[in-house]
C-alpha cells in the first residue's frame, strides 16, 4: 500500500531537496577571500547530495525517519564546518534551511503517522525534542557564521562553557536567591490558603474581599520591591517579602473558588452522613478544591522566582542570581547573564514540575488528568 | 439594611475602609521610631498620643506615607506641573502605557496566530505547546535588563525593547485561552460544517472564531494587565528613558517614599483602568454577536 503525502509534506520534500540542490550549486563558503568550495567539507558534501537524491521520493517511498538521519547529518556537517570556514556564502545559509525543512519533514511525518496509528504515541517525545534543537542549532549557526555581536546574543557553546567555568558563582547566587523564594514561596502560599479557609466561613468578608483580590492580583505588585528593600533591608528576607506579597493574593483567589466547587447535591449528601464542618471540609471540599489549589501554585512557581530576581535589582548583598544579571549587564558580560538565565530557567521548570508531578499524584480523579495526553 | 449588605458594593466598601484604617494604624506604628528620634533632637517631650500620629504622618521621608499623603503625591504628580514636565507623573504613565499598548498588541496577534497553528497543524501542536510552557517558567522579567542593554547596544531603544519584554509576557495567556477556545466547537458542529463543504477557513472563519472569542477577551484581561507589568520593569533598566518604572527607581534610590507610592497607584490605576477597558470590548463584542447577557 503506497502512503500518501499531504500537500504540506510534498512541499516540504521538494524545498528541502530544493534547497540542497541550490547549496552544491552556489558557493560554499570563503576563507580570506578565497572561495572554499563544498568538497572541502566531506561531511557537508555528503549530506547535500543524499538531499538531492531524497527528492526521488517521488517515484518510490522513503521511510520517515531517513528525513530525520537526514537532518541529524546535515546539523553536524554544519557545526563541523564552522570551525574552519571565515565567510560562509550563501551555499552555507541554503545548506541551513535545507537541514531545517528536513528536520520540519520528519516532525511531520512523525506526528502524522502517530495519528493514524502507525507509530507507537511515546516517540512523539521526540517531537518537542526535535524542535528545540533545531532551535538550539539555527541560534549556533546563525549568531556564529553570520558574527552577530556577543553583546546582542552569544551562541549556546559559549554559554555551556561558561556554565561550566563558573559553577561555584552560579550555585552561590542561586542558593541566595532560592531562600528568598522558597521562603516566600511557602509563607505566601501558606497564609493565603488559611485565609481563604477563614474568608469562606463569612459570606460577607467573601463577598467583599474577592473582588478586592481578584483586582490586586492583576496589579504589578512587583513594584512593592523597592519598600521592602527598605523595610526588611538588603538580606533575603525583604526579597521573600515580595514573593509573599505576590503570591499571597492568586492563592487567596484561587482557594476561594476552589472552596466553592464541590456542588450542593454533593454537599447535601455530607449533611445527610451528620458530617461536620472539618469532616466536610476536609474530606469533600477541600479535594474537590484541589485542582484550583494546584492552578495557584503552578502560577505562583513562575511568580515567585520573577519577584525574587527583580527584587534583587533593588539592592543585594553582593550574591544573588538578580543581581549578577544587573551587574553584569553593566560590564557586558553577557555570557555570564545567559548562564544565570539558563540557572533560573532550568530551576524554574524544575519548580514547575516538581508540582505538576505532585498535582497528577493528588488529584488523578480529575478529567484532565485521566484523559491521557495533557 | 438587609439589601445593601447582600450586595458586592457594601463588603468591598467596608473591607477597604478596614484596610485604609489599618494603614493610618500602621503608619504609626512604623514611623514612630523616627519621630521619637525627631521630637527627642526637638527637646519635645510627652507628646500626647493624637498629636504624635498627625506628626508621624505628616512626615517627609516616612517609612509607610499615610494614604492622604500617598493622595497628595498622586494629586501634585498629576495635576502640580505641566504634563510634559519630567515631574510629572502623567507624563511618565503616557510613557510606560504607549510601551504597554505595543506590546500587548503585538503579544495578541502573535497568541492568535501560534494558536491558529498549534490547532490546524499536529506537528507544531506536538513541538510547540511544551516549549510555550516552559517558555513562561523563564523568568522573563529577570531578563528584562539584558533584552534593554542588548538591543540599546545595536541602536534599538526607546519603546520597543520595553513593549517586546511586554509581549513575550502577554502571548502566553493568549495561545492557552485561544487554542482552548479554538477547539470549544464540538464534533457534531465540525460535522455539521463538513456536511455544508465548508472549506478550512470557512470553519475557521464562520465557527471556530466565534466561538473562541471569549476566550479571546478572558486572556486579554490576563495579558494586559502582566504586560503592563512588563513595561515597568522593562523601564527599571533604561533610566534615561522616562516612565513609571524610573520613578519608581529614583525613589527608592533617593528614600523618596511618597514618591514611590504614588507612583505604584498610579500604575495600579493603569492596569485597572485597562483591564476595564478590555471588559467594555468584550461586552460590546458579545452585543454585536447577539449574546444574551
Amino acid at each position: 500500500m503506497k502512503r500518501q503525502l499531504t500537500g504540506l509534506q510534498r512541499a516540504l520534500a521538494a524545498f528541502a531537496g530544493g534547497f540542497a540542490l541550490l547549496a552544491l550549486i552556489f558557493e560554499f563558503a570563503s576563507t580570506e577571500g578565497a572561495p572554499l568550495p563544498v568538497w572541502e567539507f566531506p561531511l557537508a558534501g555528503t549530506f547535500l547530495v543524499l538531499g538531492v537524491l531524497a527528492i526521488g521520493r517521488i517515484w518510490f517511498q522513503l521511510p520517515l525517519f531517513i528525513d530525520g538521519a537526514l537532518s541529524v547529518l546535515g546539523a553536524v556537517a554544519l557545526l563541523l564546518a564552522l570551525d574552519t570556514l571565515q565567510m560562509a556564502g550563501p551555499g552555507y545559509w541554503f545548506a541551513l534551511v535545507s537541514t531545517w525543512m528536513f528536520a520540519w519533514l520528519f516532525v511531520e511525518q512523525l506526528a502524522a503517522s502517530i495519528r493514524a496509528g502507525r507509530t507507537s504515541p511515546t516517540l512523539g517525545m521526540l517531537i518537542p525534542v526535535v524542535f528545540g534543537l533545531s532551535l538550539l542549532l539555527i541560534w549556533e549557526i546563525i549568531v556564529r557564521a553570520a558574527s552577530v555581536p556577543m553583546v546582542l546574543l552569544p551562541p549556546p557553546s559559549m554559554i555551556w562553557t561558561r556554565i561550566l567555568t563558573s559553577l561555584p558563582t552560579l550555585t552561590a547566587d542561586f542558593l541566595q536567591t532560592f531562600k528568598a523564594v522558597l521562603a516566600g514561596f511557602a509563607l505566601g502560599c501558606g497564609s493565603g490558603f488559611i485565609v481563604a479557609i477563614l474568608v469562606d466561613r463569612s459570606p460577607f468578608l467573601k463577598r467583599g474581599l474577592l473582588p478586592i483580590g481578584n483586582f490586586v492580583s492583576a496589579l504589578p505588585i512587583i513594584g512593592i520591591a523597592p519598600i521592602m528593600v527598605m523595610w526588611f533591608g538588603f538580606d533575603w528576607p525583604s526579597k521573600a517579602a515580595v514573593v509573599v506579597a505576590m503570591t499571597f493574593f492568586p492563592m487567596l483567589v484561587n482557594t476561594v473558588a476552589g472552596l466553592n466547587a464541590s456542588s450542593s447535591i454533593e454537599r447535601d449528601l455530607m449533611r445527610t452522613y451528620a458530617a461536620s464542618y472539618w469532616e466536610t471540609l476536609l474530606k469533600l471540599r477541600l479535594p474537590a478544591a484541589a485542582p484550583f489549589i494546584f492552578n495557584a501554585l503552578k502560577i505562583n512557581s513562575t511568580l515567585a522566582l520573577i519577584g525574587a530576581i527583580v527584587a534583587e535589582f533593588f539592592g543585594t548583598p553582593i550574591v544573588g542570581m538578580g543581581f549578577r544579571i544587573s551587574t553584569e549587564v553593566g560590564k557586558l558580560n553577557i555570557d555570564l547573564v545567559w548562564a544565570e538565565i539558563a540557572v533560573a530557567a532550568v530551576a524554574g521548570s524544575a519548580f514547575y514540575g516538581v508540582i505538576a508531578l505532585i498535582e497528577r499524584a493528588v488529584t488523578f480523579w480529575h478529567p484532565s488528568v485521566r484523559g491521557g495526553r495533557t | 439594611m438587609r439589601g445593601l449588605f447582600a450586595g458586592k458594593t457594601v463588603p468591598v466598601l467596608i473591607v477597604l475602609l478596614a484596610i485604609v484604617l489599618f494603614w493610618y494604624v500602621m503608619a504609626v506604628v512604623m514611623n514612630a521610631p523616627w519621630q521619637e528620634t525627631l521630637n527627642g533632637r526637638a527637646n519635645l517631650t510627652d507628646v500626647p498620643l493624637l498629636e504624635f500620629a498627625q506628626q508621624t504622618w505628616a512626615q517627609d521621608k516616612p517609612v509607610l506615607p499615610a494614604p492622604h499623603q500617598v493622595a497628595g503625591g498622586i494629586w501634585t504628580g498629576l495635576f502640580g506641573s505641566a504634563i510634559t514636565a519630567p515631574r510629572s507623573l502623567a507624563y511618565h504613565a503616557g510613557i510606560t502605557l504607549g510601551a504597554t499598548m505595543l506590546g500587548f498588541a503585538l503579544g495578541t496577534l502573535l497568541g492568535i496566530g501560534l494558536a491558529v497553528m498549534i490547532v490546524h497543524n499536529d506537528a507544531s501542536d506536538r513541538s510547540l505547546m511544551p516549549w510555550i510552557i516552559a517558555s513562561q517558567t523563564i523568568p522573563i522579567l529577570a531578563i528584562a535588563p539584558m533584552v534593554v542593554v542588548g538591543l540599546g547596544a545595536v541602536g534599538v531603544t526607546g519603546i520597543v525593547p520595553k513593549a517586546l519584554i511586554s509581549m513575550y509576557l502577554s502571548f502566553f495567556p493568549v495561545v492557552v485561552g485561544m487554542v482552548k477556545g479554538l477547539r470549544t466547537p464540538e464534533a457534531i458542529q465540525l460535522d455539521l460544517m463538513r456536511t455544508y463543504n465548508a472549506s478550512a477557513w470557512q470553519v475557521f472563519a464562520k465557527l471556530r472564531w466565534p466561538t473562541s472569542v471569549p476566550f479571546l477577551f478572558a486572556s486579554m484581561k490576563v495579558g494586559i494587565a502582566i504586560s503592563l507589568i512588563g513595561a515597568v520593569v522593562g523601564e527599571l533598566s533604561n533610566s534615561a528613558g522616562g516612565g513609571l518604572g524610573v520613578r519608581l527607581l529614583t525613589g527608592s534610590y533617593n528614600g523618596q517614599t511618597i514618591q514611590i507610592w504614588a507612583a505604584l497607584f498610579i500604575a495600579a490605576g493603569l492596569a485597572a483602568m485597562l483591564v476595564i477597558l478590555v471588559g467594555w470590548g468584550e461586552k460590546l463584542a458579545n452585543r454585536r454577536m447577539g449574546v444574551r447577557a
